[in-house]
């Protein structure tokens, strides 16, 4: 399943419930999440260790918009619009953590 | 309709601060009508829509928490409340206007793999 | 593929409907089908054609009529939202329709894959 986020770890519990509750799958971190997904961040250590259970995806976009293309944590993949679409179609449901 | 898909309506805020969770739960009550495979979870403060003794008259608004008690009329039997959350809130299913069924967080998440439609507000 | 697209925050406060519109687009683009966009919440105020933001804004309402004149987007607004919220037809964009929140769980029913964006 596909979880999208969209706030940042540092204002918003949803990341973290939703690490704490989902058991596998992707990851998708959208407009304020993407923030997690930058290094030296509070929650960086987290979003690393949810890469084992996880595949962390970032959209691009987003991060560019926040001046943060250059600081993405290692592994983290990016995608675009289309990529986002896609990660909609290869997996059966998914789910937005509002 | 003779396709049957399942339905999971997560909340996750709570009420009276914004209309979410009032919303919510009319989309939840037109859902019933469509004989669909229905379940609900509440999860962080989404648990706090099910407290007990919610009393609106001051503020103004409508009291809609005894709408959660009326589910059951629309065969909406599946309520699902996280463990996790109720503990982190100090709540306890005696402070539960509904009967609900608790999960841990793995159940929980096992059972948001299991559905076909996940609606969130 | 099929979708249905929910959109459950006003357009210029809240990043969602942008999101939603660009993702929408992506879709049409790969081949995919957006079959229905229902708006809820203060996402019923994508569809006021009042709206008018500063010429060298993004107009997000018309860019939602677009998508229903050039792709048939049923662009679906729900009633008890939008009369909370002053949305009626005399005020309603090119494109849009005020209906029942049946259609939100019809989305869900026809659709092969729903995908919500809000706050």
């Amino acid at each position: 399943m596909l979880h999208i986020i969209n706030k940042s770890p540092l204002t918003n519990c949803s990341l973290d419930s939703c690490l704490r509750v989902a058991q596998r799958g992707d990851i998708l971190l959208i407009e304020d999440a993407v923030y997690a997904a930058t290094t030296g961040n509070a929650f960086e250590g987290r979003v690393r260790e949810a890469m084992g259970r996880f595949r962390i995806h970032v959209l691009q976009p987003d991060i560019e918009a926040r001046g943060f293309a250059g600081r993405l944590i290692e592994g983290v993949l990016p995608v675009d619009y289309s990529g986002f679409v896609e990660l909609t179609t290869t997996n059966k449901t998914c789910q937005s953590w509002l | 309709m003779s396709e049957i898909k399942k339905f999971m309506f997560v909340n996750r805020k709570a009420p009276h601060g914004t209309i979410y969770a009032l919303e919510s739960l009319e989309v939840v009550l037109i859902t019933a009508a469509f004989d669909q495979d229905v379940s609900l979870v509440f999860l962080d403060d989404g648990v706090y829509q099910l407290k007990k003794g919610q009393q609106t008259k001051g503020i103004e608004t409508k009291n809609f928490s005894p709408a959660y008690r009326a589910l059951e009329g629309y065969d909406i039997e599946k309520l699902y409340v996280e463990k996790e959350s109720m503990e982190a809130r100090g709540i306890s299913e005696e402070d539960l206007l509904v009967d609900v069924t608790v999960l841990g967080r793995s159940e929980m998440g096992e059972l948001m793999d299991q559905q076909d439609v996940v609606l969130s507000f | 593929m099929k979708f249905g697209i929910v959109v459950n925050e006003g357009p210029y406060q809240h990043q969602a409907s942008d999101t939603a519109y660009l993702f929408c687009k992506a879709a049409i683009e790969k081949g995919h089908e957006v079959w229905r966009v229902f708006f809820y919440h203060d996402g019923v105020n994508n569809a006021s054609k009042l709206t008018e933001p500063p010429q060298d804004d993004r107009h997000i309402v018309n860019r939602w009529s677009k998508l229903h004149e050039e792709h048939g987007v049923d662009l679906v607004v729900c009633v008890a939202a939008a009369l909370r919220r002053g949305i009626k037809e005399e005020n309603l964009a090119q494109g849009f329709r005020i209906s029942g929140l049946g259609q939100l769980t019809e989305a869900g029913i026809k659709a092969d894959r729903l995908v919500v964006f809000g706050d």
